[in-house]
């Protein structure tokens, strides 16, 4: 690189090496402040709203399509046996380009937002539905049979007693694809929602600070993603059922 | 009381593929009394009980509730099998409930009891079984005989006017299954109408006031408990059961 910098004097050893980086870092302090930082807060509340929204939305659309799956009578199994081929099976990136460029041409249009939140909510809830049928799956037989020997409908039993334990067996798997659900949503910006990387990405071209820019954004999806963990941990301690799971259990088994 | 039993069974039939497991066998039941089911494994007995609260729906026949047929009832079975109270072998308490919380959970849900009066009427239950200090505890905490237990009283609290119980004790110890026949033994006494499928040969014939020799699908004896251990037939079969008769 040419050394047209404004520093004429030449940085000898260490002490000079690490002067200069100082420097040089100080000198950035200005982009930070007032351009990088900026624009990545609003993306970032972007990337918040959309995985905010699409979260509840794609836990219980997948919740629905999987009790279907387990519970509902043939041609609702077949229905919700395609929804989860087609929309796990389509790429998340062609999902949206369909969305946002192919809709429009019969006449619906999602605009950006929209677009990025259903491709996402699709998605989500496919591979959701997919860790809750096995956790329905796992559940004993004889938990349903006796909600049945008490008079509960089928519809009752599988609510109160199935679909609560199946959703603590599920949480290891559905936190896993809410923090790819965080990471994925970085895909909106190709259907142009100015999420977290789209905001990076303008910067980082614009004022070609490439390495800068998306270095700040890896670190906010970091952050994002270990909030995320450590509140899937503490939901799974709430929800631990004592005797069964969780780690050290407190009984007075065997009193 | 009329003379119309509380239940009726009629040429009840099942089959699994090839296999017979039922081949129509009828019996009434009257109120208070109490019918023990015997006979070795995979004789249709466990089967029995499932087809008369219709857990399994029978190929053929008929079960008469108070006169009612259940068997095609329909959307109404739900609530004949309320009067029809299951214990199952591997008790099937609801794992993700307390104890208290897994008797009210029907009574909330199915009778639409308010919250007070379901843990009323849930803590009465888990006290005649003499539960009720083990109300906050989750079932991987409880020994096999206060699961059953905690299910005896969940069963209890709908009210029923016959209990089914498929093989109560076979999952338990030796000690354990002893505190589950004395609830069993005390319901009896209070006059509950039973059917019982059970390998505990001791216990059917002290508690039974008819027991049910069963084979190959069949009812192929019954009668009173004085009579069946020494007939014939179950001499025959006592050799099938091999240790289990002289528990």
């Amino acid at each position: 690189m040419d050394n047209l910098t404004s520093t004429p004097v030449p940085s000898d050893g260490p002490i000079g090496f690490f002067q200069s980086m100082l420097d040089s870092i100080i000198s950035q302090i200005p982009f930070w402040q007032d351009i990088l930082l900026p624009a990545l807060w609003d993306g970032l509340w972007v990337t918040m709203q959309l995985v905010i929204m699409t979260a509840p939305l794609g836990f219980l659309l997948g919740l629905l399509v999987a009790v279907s799956r387990v519970y509902g009578p043939a041609p609702v199994k077949w229905l919700a046996q395609l929804y989860v081929i087609f929309f796990r099976g389509c790429p998340l990136l062609v999902l949206l380009f369909i969305l946002y460029f192919g809709l429009p041409s019969i006449g619906i249009v999602l605009g950006s937002f929209m677009s990025a939140l259903v491709g996402f909510i699709l998605c989500n809830s496919a591979y959701n539905s997919e860790y809750l049928r096995g956790a329905l799956q796992s559940i004993k037989r004889g938990q349903l049979l006796a909600a049945r020997s008490l008079g509960m409908t089928k519809a009752q039993g599988v609510l109160y007693v199935v679909v609560p334990q199946a959703l603590r067996r599920a949480l290891p798997g559905v936190s896993n694809e809410f923090i790819y659900l965080i990471k994925y949503s970085s895909l909106a910006y190709v259907v142009a929602v100015i999420e977290l990387t789209g905001a990076a990405k303008i910067i980082a071209s614009k004022y070609f600070m490439y390495f800068e820019a998306f270095a700040a954004v890896g670190i906010f999806y970091l952050v994002l993603v270990t909030i995320t963990t450590f509140g899937v941990t503490w939901l799974e301690k709430k929800y631990a059922i004592p005797g069964v799971s969780g780690a050290a259990v407190k009984t007075e088994k065997g009193k | 009381m009329s003379d119309v039993p509380i239940l009726k069974v009629e040429n009840l039939c099942k089959s699994y593929g090839d296999l017979e497991v039922l081949k129509s066998v009828s019996f009434e039941v009257r109120k208070g009394e109490k019918k023990v089911f015997v006979g070795p494994s995979g004789t249709g007995k466990s089967t029995l009980l499932r087809c008369i609260n219709q857990l399994t729906a029978p190929d053929s026949g008929f079960v008469y509730l108070n006169g009612e047929e259940i068997v095609h009832s329909g959307k109404k079975i739900n609530a004949y099998r309320q009067k029809m109270g299951m214990v199952f072998q591997n008790f099937n308490l609801f794992d993700h409930l307390t104890a208290v919380r897994n008797v009210e959970l029907a009574l909330l849900k199915v009778k639409k009891m308010d919250r007070k009066s379901a843990r009323e009427k849930a803590m009465y239950e888990l006290e005649q079984v003499g539960m009720a200090d083990r109300a906050d505890f989750y079932p991987a905490q409880l020994s096999g005989g206060q699961a059953q237990r905690v299910s005896i009283a969940r069963a209890l609290a709908m009210d029923p006017e016959v209990m089914l119980f498929d093989e109560p004790t076979s999952a338990l110890d030796p000690e354990l299954k002893r505190e589950v026949m004395e609830v069993m033994r005390t319901l009896a006494a209070q006059g509950m109408t039973c059917i019982v499928v059970t390998h505990e040969m001791k216990f059917a014939t002290s508690f039974a006031t008819e027991i049910y020799l069963m084979e190959k699908g069949e009812i192929v004896e019954h009668g009173p408990p004085s009579e069946i251990p020494t007939s014939p037939n179950f001499v025959k079969t006592r050799a099938f059961m091999g240790s289990y008769a002289d528990e």
